[in-house]
């Protein structure tokens, strides 16, 4: 049994300790938000937030993070992650939108540790995650968007 | 190696779906069907596949329109949206003609049933070849426009004026009498208003939306992780899960397995073998995982693929050296390359290529005796539905299909032969019990599943006369056939000559007098599939470097060159001009920069893009910028537009630079996106997307960004080096 906290809600997982933290949100809790791609860490897709820090969910074992505080797509709600959602929108962002979870969750991060980005911070902290549909022209624009909304 | 129907007759097909019935009989009757149900209300196609916040009710104004009491409108899509923004575009055909306000419009996908949902240019339901916007322009608009008329005649019987005194604007119907009304409350009256069978459709100037770039009707919840929007998110009561262990090479038979090992695994139910492999049954996705890893299988491959890409290869370069069937001739090109002062040769080599959409593959799946529930990313609907009907013994129209939104596809899930339905199919089939089964694949299960886009070889000669014009191009061609075998083969293979294996040569619109291009067909065991663009996704490349050498050896610019060669296709003229202009074509470049253009035509749509590259001290390529000029008719929503050329360069660009996929004894070398490495931000250039206005039909915009970015960089490489990028992708040889 693993306690912790998601989302601001403690929970009670009772899952094998190997499971990834992907899968217990998943599947166990139907927060379906964070996505699964490759399950290797390698495109970014089911990331979230494990104590305000961008981590791959796919990689993080549920044993390994007892006591944590995790924040997922389905609920973030802070002032960087609100401006994202906005540019994300406004620059009309999403084509299969798979990998947007995961995008918005790094362009989340990476907002609030550094409200104004360079060009070479967002290629930097947004590599990892992969959008099959290219949409990656979008991304940067947005991130620099929502930096204005943040300021505004 | 699979028990699929293979060989479905189209007749039967059509037959089978009722697809002879004349639609506005079926319209008619479905009408009157509601009409009878009392209030007109009817369940909505599953509240699953709705947009959060959605009624559950609606009226059904027509097929592909309905309304609910607060006035939400739903336009019904038969196709399935999985990136391209086909959702939208029906949308906004809808919304402009029903004058509808932006907000209002919601898409749900229809269910399957192609007497009703066909799509247009495949004669059954069904999403591909950029076909979308094209097939649907008049129907969705008259939808629309129907939608809007039963409204105006409701609310003049309601109101007891006469209809040409009702106003529609915006979501609102009024009158001058100061009445006024959302489409809510006359959605009931409405659905029983007897209607005109032609109804008139606005004329462009009277377009509200059209040609506006309508906001995507799915960013809100594609930007929030909204529940229950992808087939992965699919969950219902009392579901098994399931992981298929599939052979590692193709045409390998299951003899044996060991599963004690899976036995620890909590949450292992069983595995059993069937007809696709060893079908791994757990309580969630995580256990079906390790179970399955923890499987030792025993395959026989007896009578498997064994060979290596390698291997392969070689085999194809020996027949690229004999001369083959001819797939299209006009002129004499021998006897033209026999004149030219001037010759180029060139072979090339394009390998195996995976969609490797975002979202793996999955399925749900619930059988009963006599009704089989599908929840997936369907592509193509009607054939799904025809081979899992088969494999149950039942009527196509015993099957059900709830289409959900895909994580991409690229050509991915439109499968011939329904592959991984027929497998869920089976999976049922397999468990024997009446329950929902949801099949997941792994990104491993992906990458080496097959379905590649083929491998192939080109070897070219073509000639420049003394005055410097084109004189004579041979072309020949070696690689699998993606048709034959298929249900479409009657539609596309002539005389065993596959026209998707050689599609943008011999129909090229440059004014090429001498042109052979013959094609060699191997059988070979990997299966393969279209990969966005299909056979444009390698012709284009071979064109377009072709010609670029040719301009070269002409000691012509490459733009004006091309211009004299598209007297007869002012449209390509057209793209071609303006992208070079956008791009500052002729300009000064910084030292170790190149720049390349190509042009071509697919999916009847016209896209021109110019790339910039910056060459890299490690022999790599950088590239900076892409300049693109598209003509697809009509631009219905010219963001969308802009954001699928935007993607499609994109999904070029990694393709050329890095992805191959390659067999070591039948074997898929890669399996992960390590192995596949995937283009990222970084490598992403700065990209300019200019529409040239247009009033054509609409055509294609989902894949014809795609073919000319591969030779646009090449031309580029060209420019700044000297050399020939013709073996792909770019990581097998270096430019330094």
């Amino acid at each position: 049994m693993t306690q912790l906290k998601i989302n601001g809600v403690n929970q009670s997982i009772d899952v094998e300790p190997d499971t990834p933290l992907l899968w217990v949100l998943r599947d166990h809790l139907d927060l379906t938000g964070t996505k699964f791609g490759c399950g290797e860490g390698l495109c970014g897709a089911c990331t979230v937030h494990l104590d305000g820090e961008a981590v791959r969910s796919c990689q993080t074992l549920i044993g390994d993070i007892a006591g944590s505080d995790v924040t997922t797509i389905d609920a973030i709600s802070t002032k960087a992650s609100q401006a994202i959602q906005a540019a994300w929108q406004e620059l009309q962002v999403p084509q299969c939108g798979y990998c947007q979870s995961g995008q918005i969750m790094s362009a989340t991060a990476l907002l609030t540790e550094t409200p104004k980005p360079s060009p070479q911070d967002i290629d930097d902290a947004m590599g990892g995650n992969v959008c099959r549909c290219a949409t990656y022209a979008r991304i940067r624009k947005a991130v620099h968007r929502a930096a204005e909304l943040m300021e505004a | 190696m699979l028990n699929f129907i293979d060989n479905i007759d189209p007749q039967t097909l059509a037959r089978e779906l009722g697809l002879e019935q004349p639609l506005a009989q079926t319209r008619r009757g479905f009408l009157k069907l509601s009409g009878g149900a009392g209030l007109g209300l009817v369940v909505g196609f599953g509240v699953t596949a709705a947009p959060a916040g959605s009624a559950e009710t609606t009226v059904p104004v027509n097929r592909f329109v309905e309304i609910d009491s607060e006035g939400l409108v739903f336009v019904i899509s038969k196709h399935l949206d999985k990136g391209q923004g086909s959702a939208t575009g029906l949308a906004t055909l809808v919304a402009d003609e029903l004058d509808a306000s932006i907000e209002q419009v919601h898409v749900r996908f229809a269910p399957a049933d192609a007497a009703r949902y066909k799509n247009l240019a495949f004669g059954m339901q069904g999403t591909g070849g950029s076909t979308a916007m094209a097939n649907s322009f008049i129907q969705y608009r008259q939808a629309g426009a129907a939608a809007r008329l039963a409204l105006v005649k409701a609310a003049a019987a309601k109101w007891q004026v006469p209809e040409s005194e009702i106003q529609v604007s915006a979501g609102q119907v009024s009158h001058s009498s100061g009445k006024s009304s959302d489409f809510g409350a006359l959605a009931s009256m409405a659905a029983t208003q007897t209607l005109p069978e032609k109804v008139e459709l606005k004329t462009p100037d009277q377009w509200v939306y059209i040609g506006k770039s309508f906001p995507r009707v799915d960013a809100k919840n594609k930007s929030s992780g909204a529940p229950r929007t992808y087939g992965m998110d699919f969950k219902i009561d009392n579901m098994v899960h399931a992981m298929v262990a599939r052979p590692p090479r193709w045409g390998a038979v299951y003899k044996s397995m060991d599963m004690t090992a899976a036995k620890s695994v909590k949450g292992f139910i069983d595995a059993r073998p069937g007809p696709t492999g060893v079908v791994v049954f757990a309580d969630n996705t995580w256990a079906a995982k390790k179970a399955r890893d923890a499987i030792t299988i025993e395959w026989d491959f007896a009578a498997s693929e064994n060979r290596s890409s390698d291997q392969l290869f070689s085999q194809y370069r020996t027949l690229a050296e004999q001369s083959g069937p001819i797939a299209h001739r006009h002129g004499d090109a021998e006897t033209a390359l026999g004149k030219a002062a001037k010759t180029v040769e060139a072979t090339y080599e394009f390998p195996f290529l995976a969609h490797a959409p975002m979202e793996p593959l999955d399925i749900t799946i619930h059988a009963e005796a006599d009704r089989v529930q599908i929840w997936t990313g369907s592509q193509l609907q009607t054939i799904d539905q025809m081979v899992v009907a088969g494999i149950f013994d039942l009527k196509p129209h015993q099957v059900h299909i709830e289409t959900l939104w895909a994580g991409g596809s690229f050509g991915r899930r439109a499968i011939y032969n329904a592959e991984y339905s027929a497998e869920a199919a089976h999976v049922s089939r397999v468990w024997g019990k009446s329950q929902p089964i949801k099949i997941v694949w792994t990104r491993e299960d992906d990458i080496k599943g097959g379905y590649y886009r083929p491998m192939y070889i080109h070897k070219v000669k073509a000639g420049v006369d003394a005055d410097g014009r084109l004189s004579g191009w041979h072309h020949r061609i070696v690689g699998q056939s993606i048709f034959t075998g298929t249900s479409f083969e009657s539609f596309v293979v002539k005389d065993g000559i596959d026209h998707s294996s050689y599609e943008g040569t011999g129909d090229t619109t440059y004014d090429i007098a001498d042109m052979t291009i013959e094609l060699h067909s191997p059988k070979v065991g990997v299966p393969t599939l279209w990969w966005r663009s299909v056979g444009h996704s390698h012709t284009a490349y071979v064109m377009e470097t072709m010609v670029d050498q040719l301009a070269q050896k002409a000691g012509r610019d490459a733009v004006e060159f091309r211009l004299e060669l598209l007297k007869n296709d002012p449209r390509k003229a057209a793209v071609l001009k303006l992208a070079a202009e956008k791009s500052g074509w002729g300009g000064v470049l910084p030292k170790g920069h190149g720049r390349g253009v190509a042009v071509h035509k697919s999916f009847n749509s016209y896209v021109a893009e110019v790339a910039e590259v910056q060459m890299q001290a490690d022999g790599t390529v950088k590239v900076v910028q892409v300049t693109a000029a598209v003509d697809c008719g009509v631009p219905i929503n010219p963001d969308n537009i802009r954001a699928q050329v935007e993607g499609g360069i994109g999904y070029g660009l990694g393709a050329i630079l890095r992805n191959e996929i390659t067999l070591t004894d039948g074997q898929v070398d890669q399996g992960n996106f390590d192995t596949y490495e995937p283009l990222r931000i970084g490598d992403m250039p700065e990209i300019e997307v200019h529409i040239v206005p247009s009033n054509e039909a609409p055509t294609g915009i989902g894949e014809p960004g795609t073919p000319p970015i591969g030779p646009a960089v090449a031309n580029a490489i060209r420019a700044a080096t000297g050399k020939n990028p013709n073996r792909l992708p770019f990581t097998k040889q270096g430019f330094a």
